[in-house]
């Protein structure tokens, strides 16, 4: 299943629906091209919606941490919602959710700002 | 190898569509062996993990390198071998993806995901060099047959409760 992603803006928020997988090859690659824009508009403050990702490897967790550290370097936030139960594993074991911000309701994401 | 065991050899290309594949055919192992869902999606994870890190880092992405790959079943456990044409490398060496000064690196997980997912992992060096993942899962039961048998006497042991 391939990689999809939209974009849409509530307030000042840019929040990404992704769907497919995040895995080496075409997820990774425009996993980091659709943050890479986003940065280039201007956008830092985003959430991505993983809630249509039905697998993430290395690689693809690779690429949400390289997105993490970069909307941080330029003073954003990169936050997630809606893990599926596969991507929450792979995030609870890497350790990771102790470093991203996770939601599970778009609202309280939106709210949870600075 | 025991006569109880059956043994699949697969020689791949250093080529991104290879992981995938890959992971397709220890899933289509691992279901066949009997394994359930949770346990062919670690399998399956761990087979592709494997399979990266021999085309990216093993072979450095180089076509005239092969990647070997070897699934054996015997009545205990599923065996998944992952063979480049590397340099090799040393576990001790590889740094822990969960120290606070690697959390946010972008590479690095590979590893701790088979170690993870497997009941049993190690690197040994190749016979011809290069390094080979050895990783295996336990079946809840020993098997005592073929899969298809196996599989048949649950079926009778469902029906007979």
């Amino acid at each position: 299943m391939g990689f999809k992603a939209t974009a849409r803006e509530s307030g000042n928020i840019t929040l990404v629906d992704i769907s497919g997988q995040i895995t080496l090859g075409e997820g990774s690659a425009k996993l980091r091209e659709l943050l890479r824009d986003l940065l280039a508009k201007g956008n830092s403050r985003i959430v991505l919606n993983l809630g249509d990702v039905s697998y993430i490897d290395s690689s693809g967790i690779g690429e949400l941490v390289s997105g993490f550290n970069s909307v941080r370097n330029r003073g954003g936030e990169l936050k997630l919602l809606n893990l599926t139960k596969k991507v929450h594993d792979v995030m609870l074991i890497t350790k990771l959710y102790t470093v991203f911000d996770i939601h599970s309701d778009e609202n309280t994401a939106v709210r949870s700002f600075s | 190898m025991t006569p109880q065991t059956s043994r699949i050899d697969i020689t791949l290309d250093t080529a991104l569509d290879s992981v995938s594949l890959a992971e397709e055919m220890s899933l289509r192992v691992a279901s066949a062996a009997g394994f359930g869902d949770e346990e062919c999606h670690r399998i399956g994870m761990s087979v592709r993990e494997g399979v990266i890190n021999a085309f990216h880092y093993g072979n450095s992405e180089r076509r005239d390198k092969k990647i070997r790959l070897a699934f054996e079943l015997t009545p205990e456990k599923m065996v998944i071998h992952v063979l480049d044409e590397g340099e090799g490398f040393n576990l001790a060496d590889v740094p822990d993806p969960l120290a606070e000064e690697n959390l946010l690196k972008m590479s690095g997980r590979g590893i701790f995901l088979m170690r993870a997912f497997m009941d049993e992992f190690e690197v040994a060096r190749g016979r011809q060099g290069g390094a080979e993942v050895i990783m295996a899962k336990r079946f809840p039961h020993p098997r005592t047959a073929s899969p298809e048998v196996a599989t048949a006497k649950r079926r009778a042991t469902r029906k007979e409760k």
